[in-house]
């Protein structure tokens, strides 16, 4: 290990860790209890000095179990605070969590003042200093690593059924106390074993932002875990490069621009910048949960609405008579819908291209297939009208608006069956098999289609 | 009262003292922060036969069916599944606990949670295996939510969610069944859908506990009831239990619709 560069290391560490505590804390996000991530790591800080103070800096190993130790010190009372006060876990946590860094930070200032030893190591564990990790640092990681994956590997099933259904967990015999304290151990050794390299400020930040940015991706445990590995050792190593200066060489430009501003950057705040892209990224892109899918969708879902509403009021403008297809003046499209002039000829622009309508100045008229598409919308609100007037009693004024919304989204096999149904009850003759008589008034008497007897 | 609760508590006990019974409760007390819930339960449930558990809110309802299944500590007392305590009997029971007590948009699927029923039996480590899978499956055909098995949980409507909870419990291949109101918010074909799955249960003898809120339905779907209010009211088959009287000592007077038959009961009673 001794002949790699010390980025090489500082890399290696950093995606370790990345790895790691994205895994471990998507548990933590799953079960809502991110913050107590934070707590851990805050926490840690008197446990450091501490530790400092006893057995002065010179083992690594020393400083992190005074670490753990606070850590545990601090779920407990945590605990016992949730427990037997009425104070609730969002409220102790914050109390815990700033209690005992103001703690932290008095016994920094008492330990500047103490003479002997090289203090300078301390204060990195404020917001971290991945380049001044030792080869011990790594080799801890390391190990650390290794263990929490083997438990969280072994211990999946139960973690995941305890993570979903805590009580049915526990009445299937699961010691759910024990893998609590498996969990938010994993979590807490996790953590103090990043704190070197991100400082205890920033730490939550890995712990939280591979989980909740994995689970805009999936739908599924098991992917979300390898995904926030993933998302996390991408966030550890990206942040290491651009923090010190590899990234702008490699890409030939600076993404934070700070390298080339000849501003020296602290590892741990650019690794939390470079989650926060990854986890923004995810916000906006992901298929389905991501915010642009999302407004897709609805858009789409909009377009649709609008053009069927279109080939509708078509279809019941030349219900008199369909055989010829009667041309008809854009007032009386726009007489029976609410849209602006502006609007209404962007839709029929839109039919026009492809091949519903033909247009002539201030007139439009349906074309043959522009007639089959509208006769099939049409069919589809008026069963779903006739399904509303009669499964779910809806007085037949009141119908129209509630069938627009879901008329859209019904398949062809839910309108055959709606079909089918409403015949088996008698609400639909014989004759109206095609496109059913709308099952109330429509506004313009001519065009209430006068059937022959 | 006291001499009213024994009369029911005699009712589901006559000698079947050589198989135990599926769930016996002696003298139960349960407590939260040192307010009891529970006063003095003391109970014996048949085998083989449909239960409601009736109460208005706060009687305790959800409380007993979580102290049976050692979820809530006993203050004082002590339950037993077929003669035995249920840590060693969790094998025979499944547990269907209330819909509201989960995140729904928890990343699993319809398969995944219903799969969770088969591991209490696969015990440490053992991951489910291909028939676990099929069993899985299976019990989701029993609830009609075979086409759903790969769609995430969030993506059901609140009857299709309660049928997941149903199948996974059903996975539990148990004995005795504990369910937390498995009718709340259900549409009706899904309630039709459950009632037919208990009575399927009851057919193969299993016993079956249901905390239930309706009271027009209790006769209809139970032949057997216990009514709660803090103390036990009632424990005993429908038509002897489930009285006029009993139900206006469980509801303390506030049932008004009922409060005109116990009146008329009470009169009945009375020497004219």
């Amino acid at each position: 290990m001794t002949g790699l560069s010390i980025t090489a290391k500082v890399l290696i560490g950093t995606s370790l860790l990345g790895c790691v505590a994205g895994m471990a804390g998507s548990f933590v996000v799953l079960r809502r209890r991110a913050l107590v991530g934070d707590m851990l790591a805050h926490a840690a800080l008197p446990g450091l000095c501490i530790a400092y103070l006893v057995i002065g800096d010179r083992h690594r190993l020393g400083l992190l179990l005074g670490a753990f130790l606070a850590g545990l010190l601090a779920m407990g009372v945590l605990t016992l605070v949730t427990r037997t006060t009425r104070t609730k876990e969002d409220a102790a946590i914050g109390i815990v969590l700033s209690t005992f860094y103001a703690a932290g930070i008095v016994l920094l200032s008492v330990i500047a003042h103490v003479p002997q030893g090289n203090k300078a190591g301390l204060s990195t564990y404020l917001f971290g200093q991945a380049s001044s990790m030792l080869d011990a640092d790594i080799a801890i990681l390391s190990v650390v690593s290794l263990v929490a994956l083997v438990v969280l590997m072994a211990l999946y099933k139960e973690l995941k059924v305890f993570s979903f259904d805590p009580e049915f967990a526990r009445s299937q015999g699961w010691p759910t106390l024990m893998l609590d304290m498996t969990m938010m151990g994993t979590l807490t050794v996790v953590t103090i074993v990043g704190l070197p390299i991100v400082g205890v400020v920033l730490m939550a930040a890995l712990i939280i932002i591979p989980g909740a940015a994995a689970r805009f991706w999936t739908e599924r445990l098991g992917v979300m875990l390898v995904l926030s590995a993933v998302i996390g050792a991408a966030t550890g190593s990206l942040g290491t490069l651009e923090s010190s200066g590899q990234l702008a060489q490699w890409l030939g430009f600076d993404p934070l621009g700070l390298v080339t501003g000849g501003i020296a950057m602290p590892t741990g705040p650019v690794i939390v910048l470079c989650g926060a892209a990854i986890f923004l990224f995810s916000v906006l892109f992901a298929p389905r949960r991501g915010v642009i899918s999302r407004a897709v969708s609805e858009v789409n879902l909009r377009r649709k609405t609008a053009r069927e509403n279109l080939l509708r009021t078509l279809y019941e403008l030349s219900e008199h008579n369909l055989e010829q297809r009667p041309p008809i003046a854009l007032e009386a499209i726009r007489a029976r819908r609410a849209w602006s002039p502006w609007a209404a000829r962007w839709l029929l622009a839109a039919a026009s291209r492809r091949g519903d309508v033909e247009r002539k100045q201030n007139q439009v008229r349906l074309t043959p297939k522009g007639l089959r598409r509208a006769a099939e919308v049409t069919r589809a609100h008026r069963l779903w009208e006739m399904f509303l007037i009669e499964g779910a009693n809806i007085a037949s004024d009141h119908v129209d608006r509630d069938a627009d919304s879901i008329e859209h989204l019904l398949t062809p096999d839910t309108l055959d069956a709606l079909e089918k149904r409403l015949a088996d009850s008698g609400a639909l003759p014989e004759e109206d098999r095609q496109v059913p008589v709308s099952p109330h008034a429509l506004e313009e008497s001519e065009s209430t289609p006068s059937r022959d007897p | 009262m006291h001499s009213n609760l024994e009369t029911q508590f005699a009712v589901g006990t006559p000698a079947e003292a050589d198989s135990p019974p599926p769930v016996e409760i002696h003298d139960m007390t349960v407590a939260y922060h040192r307010k009891p819930v529970l006063w003095d339960i003391d109970l014996v449930v048949p085998e083989g036969k449909l239960v409601g558990i009736v109460g208005p809110n706060g009687a305790g309802k959800t409380t007993l069916i979580k102290a049976v299944l050692g979820l809530v500590p006993l203050a004082s007392g002590k339950v037993e599944i077929y003669g035995r305590p249920y840590r060693r009997q969790r094998h025979l029971v499944g547990y269907v606990p209330q819909r509201e007590s989960v995140d729904w948009d928890f990343p699993v699927s319809v398969l995944d949670v219903v799969t969770m029923g088969t591991y209490g039996r696969l015990g440490w480590c053992r991951r489910p295996g291909k028939s676990e899978r099929e069993l899985a499956q299976d019990c989701l055909q029993q609830v009609g939510m075979e086409a759903l098995a790969d769609r995430q949980i969030r993506q059901l409507s609140g009857g299709q969610q309660q049928r997941v909870f149903l199948a996974r419990a059903l996975a539990q291949s148990a004995q005795i069944y504990f369910m937390d109101e498995p009718f709340a918010g259900v549409d009706a074909a899904t309630e039709k859908a459950i009632i037919n799955l208990l009575k399927e249960l009851r057919a193969q003898r299993k016993t079956v506990l249901v905390v239930h809120h309706d009271l027009q339905t209790v006769q209809q779907y139970f032949d057997h009831v216990i009514l709660l209010n803090m103390r036990l009211i009632a424990c005993g088959p429908t038509e002897t239990a489930f009285t006029a009287e009993n139900l206006n000592t469980t509801y303390g007077g506030r049932l008004t619709i009922l409060d005109k038959a116990a009146e008329a009961v009470r009169l009945g009673d009375r020497p004219r």
